[in-house]
């Protein structure tokens, strides 16, 4: 219990921190209301929505009216297109987590099995050919990737849609793109979770009972590897939402991080400053839930805790 | 060079060779990275006219591909290796404090650690870049004071174990100076695990200014960047693949060569985790 607790405090101070940060680039440049009016608009008007906006009082002020409104899950009010954030942010949000599960779709059906032979054929060619496509995942730029698969597929086969979000078939390319990165962590992380598995005494002694070697692995290791995967997990949706501004950039998805970038040409900071908020603190979310739910599963860690 | 497998001299002679052409851009372009030319609007690798031929190209203003590309280069050294400096000088810094000094001010700056690293990073360089503007200087300062948080926890950790052996605690007792203590012996023994944090977040910073420059949040035109000549690939993905490719190229290769140094450095230092 004590474990849950002090997880839980760090996780609240860390949304506090996150919110705190963030209020303070929003004053980066000095003033925050230019970052919200329209281009065009006279000192008059810009000192009058100073001033509606509380801009002009105190700082202290400023920053506990912020608090506040966010704590009643007030997202304030989009100046540009006259809505509030929260119901602009909840419309596009559907397309973003539609983006990120098929990103890991792709990462976890690639990744683990890839790992997993990995681990088995250790030392041999299968391993050196898959930890190389590993290693490139890693170094492959998601805007990179998605433009190759849109020049491949789009332009020269004609086979998938080169952008939005019109047919199922629109998924597929901005899912691959993303997914590499997380394809080659839950790989790596497969990997080293089932060697581990591999040198402990239960797997000589189900081999010396005669078990295969693929028996052993289906019906002993992967369940005990499994623990670390999950927790990545979890640790992969935060980054892969946090991915989605460049690819859905680059795909013309209608998601989250398309919309981010929008409303920065729009000037519309509001939106942004909740897009960052609104991830974040999923992410913490996230962290809390894999770190919780790894203490569930493996009492091991528990105790010293 | 001795001891260096042959495939980490390989990497390192392709870094190097990378980071020559960069700083040799001025000597070795064959066209002024910036001039424009109508006519020559997204040539094919390999056109010429009379100004001389247009190796990789040429991109939407009718300007030299190869050239930009060799440019660009400058940005991304330029970049990655000013943000490392800055987040490595004040992650250290951080890191030393909290190891040395502990107690209140290890929580508040281990804490400010957790909260740095629960943003996701491309997000708040995002949102900071555009509340003040795009540069090559906003980039650095933006790239180099959000991507401290894991050298701070490497020295912490790193501090905490070297300030509670003999030897310091013998040197403190002679008298020395805590700067001194830090700088002579607590720091030459944290170099190494900061080396390998350097190197991978080497890599990543090279990927973040593509990646903000491509979202047009980075080094502004009509300066090249590898991240905005991807861009406007992007936009004209149809007709000239060339945009994209090329660059692209670039860019994997130097990635790549930086991480898998990184994963040999890490091996060297530390051979228990050596192949994973």
């Amino acid at each position: 219990m004590r474990h849950v607790a002090s997880r839980l405090l760090q996780a609240v101070i860390a949304t506090f921190g996150v919110i705190t940060i963030v209020f303070f680039v929003m004053r980066l440049s000095g003033d925050p209301t230019l970052l919200l009016v329209p281009e065009g608009a006279t000192a008059a008007q810009i000192a009058e929505l100073r001033h509606q906006l509380g801009f002009d009082r105190p700082l202290v002020v400023q920053y506990l009216a912020y608090l506040s409104d966010l704590l009643r899950g007030d997202l304030g009010q989009s100046l540009v297109q006259r809505l509030p954030v929260s119901l602009i942010l909840g419309s596009r949000l559907p397309y973003t987590l539609e983006l990120a599960a098929g990103a890991l779709a792709v990462a976890l059906i690639i990744g683990i099995p890839a790992g997993i032979a990995m681990a088995v054929w250790r030392g041999g060619v299968v391993e050196r050919i898959l930890a190389a496509i590993v290693v490139a995942g890693q170094s492959l730029p998601t805007f990179w990737s998605g433009i190759l698969l849109i020049l491949f597929f789009g332009v020269t086969l004609r086979w998938l849609p080169t952008s939005g979000a019109d047919s199922p078939a629109s998924l597929i390319m901005p899912s691959l793109a993303l997914g590499a990165l997380a394809m080659s962590t839950f790989a790596r992380m497969t990997r080293i979770s089932v060697l581990d598995e591999l040198s402990r005494d239960y797997v000589n002694a189900a081999r010396a009972r005669g078990l295969s070697m693929g028996a052993t692995v289906a019906r002993h290791v992967l369940r005990n590897a499994a623990i670390p995967v999950i927790t990545v997990t979890a640790l992969e949706i935060g980054n892969l939402l946090a991915g989605a501004v460049i690819v859905e950039t680059v795909f013309a998805w209608p998601g989250i991080g398309q919309l981010a970038m929008q409303s920065i040409q729009a000037r519309d900071f509001l939106i942004v400053q909740a897009i960052v908020l609104f991830v974040s603190v999923t992410y913490i979310a996230l962290n809390l839930i894999a770190d919780l739910a790894y203490t569930a599963i493996d009492p091991r860690i528990r105790s010293d805790a | 060079m001795r001891g260096l497998t042959i495939s980490t001299r390989v990497l390192l002679g392709v870094l190097l060779i990378m980071l020559a052409a960069a700083l040799a851009a001025p000597l070795i372009s064959p066209h002024d990275p910036l001039r424009q030319s109508l006519l020559l609007r997204l040539k094919p690798p390999g056109s010429a006219d009379a100004l001389g031929i247009f190796l990789l190209g040429t991109d939407d203003l009718g300007r030299d591909l190869f050239s930009r590309i060799l440019y660009g280069a400058r940005a991304s050294f330029a970049v990655a290796t000013l943000s490392v400096v800055v987040s490595l000088a004040v992650g250290v810094t951080l890191g030393l404090v909290a190891g040395w000094v502990r107690g209140i001010a290890a929580a508040i700056i281990m804490r400010l650690v957790d909260t740095m690293l629960s943003i996701p990073a491309i997000l708040l360089a995002v949102l900071t870049v555009a509340v003040i503007g795009p540069s090559f200087t906003s980039l650095v300062m933006v790239l180099g004071l959000t991507r401290w948080p894991r050298y701070t926890r490497v020295a912490y950790a790193s501090t905490l174990q070297v300030a509670a052996m003999p030897f310091v605690q013998a040197s403190e007792m002679a008298g020395a100076s805590t700067a001194r203590i830090l700088a002579r012996h607590v720091l030459p023994n944290i170099a190494g695990p900061l080396m390998v944090v350097a190197t991978s977040e080497f890599g990543l910073m090279i990927l973040f200014e593509a990646g903000l420059s491509f979202l047009g949040l980075g080094i502004q035109p009509p300066a090249p960047s590898w991240g905005s000549i991807m861009s406007a690939g992007r936009q004209y993905v149809e007709r000239a693949w060339w945009l994209t490719v090329f660059p692209g190229i670039g860019l994997f290769t130097l990635v790549l060569c930086v991480n898998l140094l990184g994963d040999a450095l890490r091996d060297r230092l530390d051979p228990r985790s050596a192949g994973r």
